[in-house]
């Protein structure tokens, strides 16, 4: 995976944050923040609670109006008219506890967003990439007919991704997306999310928690501290850094164990 | 992605009699062009072909469907149709995880059983939840009667909160609204007794009807509306939230916490806001009849208390009691009956609203029935 990201990190960025300030009221979450991130890498955001880890995906995302500085992706300032448009359709998100529509089917839900942006496209192919998009995400297509409250919290969160990858998005954006899985269910999650990522030739901008998921899925590693990125690297760059979050983020006995894991993974 | 940056589909797939029944596909095979692809797939379903995909420029997974869909057709795998590099990576990917298993379809009885079903499960609905709130009547009274012998286990801070909440902030509204009321019952009264020349009465139909029936009737469809939603929101919030489960864990009573300080509040602050209903209703007569009757204050005053017996008052006071009790407990029980979802809260909450204005209005339909009948 190292190579992978060696040979394309030379290319513009895909989102390309500059400066980059939120604040609400006198509280400052983010200060002169800067960030990139490039083409065909799954970048893992980490950073203690309350650090504004989603604050800074939901800027990207124009869902929240930033104070200062600027956010590019794909090229485009998010500031022009359009910007919007081309964000719903070239980027898909996974929020954190999925946020299916509850009163709508797993089917429905996936469906939802080639109805919106692609009407033209006849019912009958639509359902069928919908299901596609369902059996991608790992699931059996004998789940579309269900309603999101009958699905378990795994089950869930492959629904919220098949309909984020539903417009076939180059950048997909993911809040913690193993966070109240089992192990189990996590490291499949993680793994679903390798594959898909590397078929699909995807860009992932990562928010976790999960150790494992750093360890085994993400090329670059995105610490936020001190309201900005305080490094960017890959693991092992990071690891060295002298500070005292990153000394006891990736030097505790669950970094150690995960470390552990990832090297017999390997060998 | 939009149509108007891609005038022209830029995907093909070419059957050509020449290449020896070979079909090439060639392009985007891209979600922008599906549309596209799949006509043209349906367009060669008839004939017998081989597929050739090496001239497929860029892949995506919807373009990988329509290429298994069509290699279904033909009868060939991913070895035989030239697909290379990162693109086969990509379709086999696609392939392997969508299968051809569907849903079953629904099976539907026919139409008259439907609508038989349809009405039998609202009739036993209908009985359940009337059961249900019997019951859940009984354990809150089972729960007041324990609060009387204990009265330490009131919870006085969340019942003065829930009186302020459902009594002090809904009178100037309230106010507002029987004022109205009773200057719109006063020009009604006018209009038709005028013909009579018998415009003094308006000032008997005004408080006649304030006092026995619209103060407090008024005032409880308020409250059915405001305040039972409200409650059922609340406590319904709180179920899909696990904090109902929280209380109960911590050897709490969810009736002694969250329903008993609502009940009571109601129960105070009801019969307090149907008084002030009343008197607002009479001044809104007053001011009609003193506008455009030339009735003044010392008459209207004067025929009021010749009119108001003790009786008409307290066949309209005695009401309000049981209106709260109902509209409190139909609004609680709604709440601790949501099951988890955003859909739940709101449905239950349109029925908590329902079910005690329907309740309100019945009662008070019985009670006029009750005190006509004993000649009050």
């Amino acid at each position: 995976m190292v190579t992978d990201t060696l040979k394309k990190t030379d290319a513009s960025p895909i989102v390309r944050v500059r400066g980059l300030e939120n604040r609400f009221g006198s509280d400052i979450v983010h200060q002169h923040l800067d960030l990139d991130v490039h083409r065909g890498e799954i970048l893992g955001v980490v950073g203690g609670s309350g650090t504004g880890k989603s604050v800074l995906m939901r800027s990207i995302l124009g869902l929240l109006r930033s104070s200062g500085g600027t956010i590019e992706v794909f090229g485009k300032n998010l500031k022009e008219d359009d910007a919007q448009k081309m964000l719903s359709l070239r980027t898909g998100v996974l929020f954190q506890d999925g946020a299916l529509f509850s009163s709508l089917t797993v089917l429905e839900n996936v469906e939802l967003p080639l109805k919106t942006h692609r009407p033209d496209i006849p019912v009958q192919l639509r359902r069928d990439l919908a299901r596609s998009k369902i059996q991608l995400s790992g699931l059996s297509a004998s789940a579309s007919p269900k309603m999101p409250s009958e699905l378990s919290g795994g089950m869930r969160k492959r629904v919220a991704l098949a309909r984020a990858l539903a417009l076939e998005p180059e950048l997909l954006f993911l809040d913690e997306p193993t966070a109240g899985l089992d192990p189990i269910g996590a490291a499949e999650f993680d793994s679903l999310l390798r594959t898909l990522q590397r078929a699909l030739g995807l860009t992932v901008f990562l928010i976790t928690h999960d150790l494992d998921t750093l360890y085994t899925i993400c090329d670059r590693v995105a610490v936020i501290a001190d309201k900005k990125i305080l490094a960017v690297g890959t693991l092992k760059e990071i690891e060295q850094l002298d500070h005292k979050w990153i000394k006891s983020y990736f030097h505790g006995p669950r970094a150690r164990a995960a470390r552990q894991q990832e090297g017999t993974a390997a060998g | 992605m939009s149509a108007d940056k891609h005038p022209e589909s830029n995907a093909e797939l070419l059957s050509d009699p020449s290449t020896n029944g070979r079909a090439l596909a060639s392009g985007d095979w891209t979600l922008e062009n599906v549309n596209a692809l799949s006509v043209k797939i349906n367009s060669l379903a008839e004939q017998t072909f081989q597929l050739d995909a090496s001239g497929i420029s860029r892949l995506d997974a919807s373009g990988a469907v329509l290429l298994g869909q069509l290699m279904h057709l033909t009868g060939q795998d991913a070895n035989d149709v030239g697909l290379t590099g990162q693109w086969r990576t990509l379709f086999e990917a696609v392939d392997s995880a969508c299968d051809e298993e569907h849903e079953p379809a629904p099976v539907s009885d026919p139409q008259w059983q439907q609508v038989l079903a349809h009405i039998g499960r609202v009739t036993a609905g209908f009985i359940q939840s009337t059961r249900e709130l019997l019951n859940f009547m009984g354990i809150t009274l089972h729960r007041c009667a324990r609060t009387v012998v204990h009265p330490s286990r009131l919870r006085l801070t969340s019942t003065v909160y829930h009186m302020e909440q459902t009594g002090l902030n809904a009178a100037p509204l309230l106010m507002l609204l029987a004022f109205l009321v009773g200057a719109v019952v006063a020009f009604l009264g006018a209009t038709v007794l005028s013909t009579f020349g018998a415009e003094v009465f308006v000032i008997d139909l005004v408080t006649f009807a304030f006092v026995r029936e619209f103060g407090v009737l008024l005032t409880a469809i308020l409250m059915a509306g405001r305040t039972a939603s409200a409650f059922c929101a609340q406590i319904g919030m709180m179920k899909s939230r696990e904090e109902l489960d929280a209380i109960r864990t911590l050897g709490l009573d969810a009736i002694e916490v969250l329903v008993l300080p609502r009940l009571l509040a109601l129960l105070i602050t009801l019969p307090l806001l149907a008084f002030l209903a009343t008197i607002a209703g009479l001044v809104g007569g007053l001011m009609v009849s003193m506008l455009t009757l030339d009735i003044n204050l010392t008459l209207f005053l004067d025929r009021v208390e010749q009119t108001v017996t003790l009786n008409h008052y307290l066949v309209g006071m005695i009401k309000a009691p049981i209106f709260a009790v109902v509209i409190a407990l139909i609004g609680c029980l709604e709440g601790l009956q949501v099951s988890g979802t955003a859909q739940s809260v709101g449905e239950h909450t349109t029925t908590a609203v329902v079910r005690s204005l329907t309740m309100v209005i019945v009662i008070d339909a019985l009670a006029a029935i009750y005190f006509m009948e004993i000649g009050w």
